[in-house]
């Protein structure tokens, strides 16, 4: 790590469920191109934002099949972030909450995301410049 | 470092995680080491005059055997040297404020919020 700043983030919100989802993803990339390194503690549901078996699918009402319709996935945005940060020499990490994975089941998870818990957020917190919570709502 | 937690949302996943998913992180980050605060604000307010355990769930022949007891875990907050607060004008605004409030929580005004923040090196408000 080098002597670039720390941002930390802390999230509650599922993905496909609420636009702050959408600011959230957006806050990360806008970190990354300011040059911080990103340190994200995933909460309650937003611990499904990278189960890896999200999957596209096609839109009949859309009248786009699967490849056409390119649904959004939460996991793809981290695995663009995590290509974004190291392009940039920076740090990408992202820890969910694991008691709130087993709740929900998507223990699999895509490359580069761990499982932690509550001391995680708090030594991501003592070590960054600074943090931001997104609590659901 | 020392952090406010600001607590504004009542009863978020409180049936489900049978507590508040903030005061369990809150629990959680002190056993951690971390020096924290909580402020009660808005409707989470309501969490200073709970008396007693949420009612169970119960859904056909499912019943829920251990719902929340949010007060228990003030209580236990507290008792780990965590300060909780509640904001007097967001109890009156209910119409709570002739309730008791659980001894281990502090009132305090609007007027001294800014100075709880001070106190505190980063506010998460969540």
């Amino acid at each position: 790590m080098n002597d670039k700043k720390i941002l930390t983030f802390a999230f509650m919100d599922p993905p496909f469920e609420s636009e702050r989802t959408i600011t959230f993803f957006r806050l990360l990339d806008a970190a990354l191109e300011k040059g911080a390194h990103v340190r994200v503690f995933a909460y309650e549901g937003a611990v499904a934002l990278a189960f890896a078996k999200q999957q596209t699918h096609g839109n009949a009402v859309h009248g786009r099949d699967n490849a056409a319709e390119n649904h959004p996935l939460t996991k793809d945005w981290i695995l663009a972030l995590q290509k974004k940060a190291a392009s940039k020499a920076l740090g990408f990490e992202w820890i969910n909450c694991g008691l709130c994975v087993d709740e929900r089941g998507v223990n699999e998870v895509v490359d580069g995301c761990g499982r932690g818990g509550p001391p995680d957020l708090w030594r991501y917190a003592s070590e960054a410049h600074n943090t931001l919570t997104i609590g659901t709502r | 470092m020392k952090v406010l937690q600001v607590i504004d949302q009542a009863y978020r996943t409180t049936v489900e995680e049978q507590d508040d998913a903030i005061l369990w992180l809150t629990r959680s980050m002190l056993s951690a080491g971390g020096d924290l605060m909580v402020l009660l604000t808005g409707h989470a307010v309501h969490y200073a005059v709970l008396t007693r355990r949420q009612p169970a769930l119960i859904l056909g022949e499912w019943r829920q055997t251990e719902p929340a007891e949010i007060h228990r875990d003030i209580a236990g907050l507290v008792e780990g040297g965590v300060p909780v607060y509640a904001v007097l004008e967001d109890l009156q605004d209910r119409g709570l404020e002739k309730l008791e409030v659980q001894s281990h929580v502090q009132i305090v005004s609007r007027q001294q919020i800014p100075s709880l923040y001070e106190q505190a090196d980063q506010v998460w408000h969540w």
